[in-house]
């Protein structure tokens, strides 16, 4: 899993059905200090994460279809958690 | 997923027989300013997309999902088109 921060929402009308419904945001990766490492991704939010916010994400097939609900899924990115802290050290 | 510039089509008339009657669309991968980021690469079509259209796709082994149940061997699919972003 990573952390990221959500920076933006994307729509998109014509999509694949086993994505009808799903949440779209853009997460830029950083590195557990806070820094960026580009390029943002989409990712699936299952969490109900928003705008700024800092997330954990997984950048895997089988666990972003087990965050979306749906089985054989072409979701390969997903939020699965809103960060409060992260203490290094 | 990532976002995604359509850039071209590729056409192969000898391919792998569960690519037939597949799209492959040539992909610009973007960043959230719409400025081009890393290398294009060949992309199966699952959503219909076409030249200069901003999509996103998905990489792995699950880009042969929208095309279930034939097993395609493809390693990145288009699963949407892009209305628009804010960022």
């Amino acid at each position: 899993m990573l952390l990221g921060t959500v920076v933006g929402t994307v729509v998109s009308t014509q999509k694949h059905a086993k994505l009808h419904g799903a949440k779209l945001l853009l997460v830029q990766p950083e590195s557990a200090a806070g820094a960026a490492t580009p390029p943002a991704l989409l990712a699936i939010d299952s969490v109900g994460a928003g705008m700024g916010e800092r997330v954990l994400y997984v950048v895997e097939g089988k666990a972003a279809g087990e965050a979306l609900g749906r089985k054989a899924a072409p979701v390969d990115a997903a939020i699965i958690g809103i960060v409060d802290a992260v203490t290094e050290g | 997923m990532q976002l995604a510039r359509v850039i071209g089509t590729v056409v192969c008339a000898h391919k792998d027989s569960r690519l037939e009657g597949v799209p492959l669309l040539l992909v610009q991968p973007i960043r959230q300013d719409g400025s081009d980021v890393g290398r294009a690469l060949v992309a199966t079509d699952a959503a219909g997309a076409g030249t200069g259209e901003r999509v996103f796709f998905v990489r792995g082994s699950e880009a042969a999902y929208p095309f279930h149940p034939t097993v395609v061997p493809t390693d990145a699919s288009i699963i949407g088109i892009v209305d628009n972003w804010d960022v």
